[in-house]
């Protein structure tokens, strides 16, 4: 009997040995990353304080813009566990279309109460605009796609974003394109460190947005149809869920919110260019694997880091500068990948079958 | 007795495998009716085509009189037949509370909703214990009866149940059955797929013995249960 006993712990020991050195990895390669990121903030704010405050509230700022664009693709994977690389592209269509919608259509160049009023406006406009589009992509291109094999849809969203950046080509042009802006460009200063008009906007805008969307989706009617779809698509439809349109439900919200972006970006940096979905996609979306993909709360913590590292790259006086910006975002990536597959918040899931 | 659910020559098939060839069922206003047979016999597909998972490639699906196959899944429970499907299907990252909230998600009578929550946790009082729990942390046991609960709140006519005591300890299953039959007092008609057959015959009206997707045989529960054939390939005996 004792001896059975002994197997069994033995057994036990091996079976979990690999997950013991898996944790001790992530554990020791954790502690190895935080020390030098420690290092190395800590030897630029002795050097710079004014600076690093500044760069963190630039970073915080893209952070938001960013979380914006990763819970598009955070809800989406939630939901049919499909990577929606046409996303950024669509947040780039959000930006063209505010462009149009302020400048063309309203002809509006200049920051007064006419321009704020089109501005308000615009953001409606351009969340209703994406997020229809965004609904419409998914009726047309991934429904039929439900049920096949998980490459096919990945493929095909990444034919969608092909197609939108050639509506982007074709409605923007193949060059970056300039347009006035009419949100106000002042700034306040504040010991030393420069808040500008256009941070205080986007915080304005950003947070009441990320306030609702956790309000739909934890405590409206409609936000419970998308946490059961996403965890039992059959059983959701045993409640009487409609599952289709709980899931157009969910690209609608993951296209405004894209829209809302895709004003705040234009507004703030005042250029568009067919590509900008490409660029800005990929950094929302490694905030959204930072974070833990199909978790909103890691989407947003995610975004803000990716974003606070990224202004401390580009602007604290010892490290890589702009140009390895990207290099640094996509290292980081690659260290989650590694070292925490399931991100800061997310679940460890198993392959359904 | 009227007739609530007619099933005629239903044929169910996943791509250009047929697991349902030809089956004909008919559950009557406040009968327990159990389908019975092995593994593969085309139970649960039945079931699933009922509730609108699957769509039958022929036959018709008539609940009180109305055509219902080719409706959708959420439309099937809106008329009123609800299901606790096979492996449970809980919410496991919800609160017992949160999935018992979801079986009434097409009901709006708040009072009558309150009412039918607290019939369930009276029915199941483990739960009650368990409300705020997550779902995915409980024994089969406990997750068996919140399938039965959630499907209980959508307040059915007709209450399906897919293997309700598969994988459960012997006591729990028994504990199941008389649960089966507070239930029909209640007035709801239950439809119930078992390979249990012998606790099934015993708490059932009638019963159809279903074998590669036809019926094999039907009859009285009672007469089946004595049954030479039946017992000796699903009783054991």
């Amino acid at each position: 009997m004792g001896k059975l006993k002994a197997t069994v712990a033995a057994k036990k020991f091996t079976g979990t040995r690999g997950q013991v050195r898996r944790k001790r990895i992530e554990t020791s390669g954790a502690l190895i990353i935080a020390a030098l990121m420690v290092l190395w903030l800590g030897v630029n704010l002795i050097k710079a304080p004014t600076q690093f405050a500044q760069v963190t509230v630039l970073g915080l700022r893209n952070g938001l813009l960013y979380a914006l664009i990763a819970l598009g693709y955070t809800l989406v994977y939630g939901i049919i566990e499909l990577i929606n690389f046409a996303h950024g592209d669509l947040f780039m269509l959000g930006a063209l279309f505010s462009s149009y919608f302020i400048t063309i259509w309203f002809h509006q160049e200049n920051s007064n109460l006419a321009g704020w009023l089109t501005f308000v406006a615009a953001l409606f406009a351009a969340m209703l605009f994406c997020g229809t589009i965004n609904v419409l992509i998914e009726r047309l291109a991934y429904r039929k796609l439900r049920r096949a094999p998980k490459l096919a849809p990945l493929i095909t969203a990444v034919g969608m974003s092909f197609l939108l950046q050639f509506v982007g080509i074709k409605w923007n042009g193949s060059t970056p394109r300039q347009w006035p802006t009419v949100i106000p460009h002042g700034e306040y200063v504040w010991f030393g460190v420069i808040i500008s008009h256009v941070t205080i906007i986007l915080i304005l805008v950003a947070a009441p947005l990320l306030g609702s969307l956790t309000f739909v989706v934890n405590k409206t009617k409609q936000g419970k149809a998308m946490r059961a779809t996403a965890q039992d698509q059959d059983a959701a439809r045993l409640m009487g869920i409609d599952v289709n349109k709980t899931i157009s439900f969910t690209f609608a919200l993951g296209g405004a919110l894209a829209g809302a972006a895709g004003l705040l970006y234009q507004q703030s940096i005042g250029t568009t260019n067919y590509n900008l979905g490409f660029q800005l996609g990929l950094i929302a979306f490694t905030s959204a694997v930072l974070g833990g993909i199909g978790s909103l709360n890691g989407a947003v913590l995610g975004a803000l880091l990716i974003g606070i590292v990224q202004g401390l790259n580009d602007g604290l006086p010892i490290a890589l500068g702009q140009k390895w910006s990207q290099s640094v975002v996509f290292t980081i990536l690659i260290l989650i990948l590694v070292l925490k597959p399931a991100g800061l918040l997310g679940k460890v899931t198993t392959e359904k079958v | 007795m009227s007739a609530l659910l007619e099933v005629k020559n239903l044929k169910v098939g996943y791509g250009k495998i047929v697991a349902v060839k030809d089956i004909s069922i008919t559950v009557n206003q406040g009968e327990i009716v159990t389908l019975i047979g092995s593994n593969g016999a085309g139970k649960s597909t039945t079931l699933r085509t009922i509730s609108g998972l699957l769509k039958p490639k022929s036959g018709e699906i008539l609940f009180e009189g109305n055509r219902i196959d080719g409706k959708e899944g959420h439309e099937v429970v809106k008329l009123g037949i609800c299901q606790s499907p096979e492996g449970r299907r809980i919410f496991p990252r919800m609160t017992v509370s949160e999935n018992l909230d979801l079986g009434a998600f097409l009901r709006s009578d708040k009072d009558a909703v309150a009412a039918d929550r607290e019939r369930v946790l009276d029915l199941f009082p483990r739960l009650r214990e368990r409300i705020s729990q997550r779902a995915g942390t409980m024994s089969g046991g406990e997750q068996q009866m919140l399938a039965v609960s959630r499907a209980l709140m959508g307040a059915p006519k007709l209450l399906m149940l897919d293997e309700p005591s598969m994988g459960l300890a012997p006591v729990l299953v028994d504990m199941i059955f008389e649960t089966i039959t507070k239930i029909r007092e209640q007035g709801i008609t239950i439809l119930l797929i078992e390979q249990n057959a012998a606790a099934a015959l015993d708490v059932a009206d009638r019963a159809y013995v279903l074998e590669s997707g036809t019926i094999k045989m039907s009859g009285k529960a009672s007469d089946l249960a004595k049954d030479p054939a039946v017992t000796k390939a699903y009783l054991g005996g």
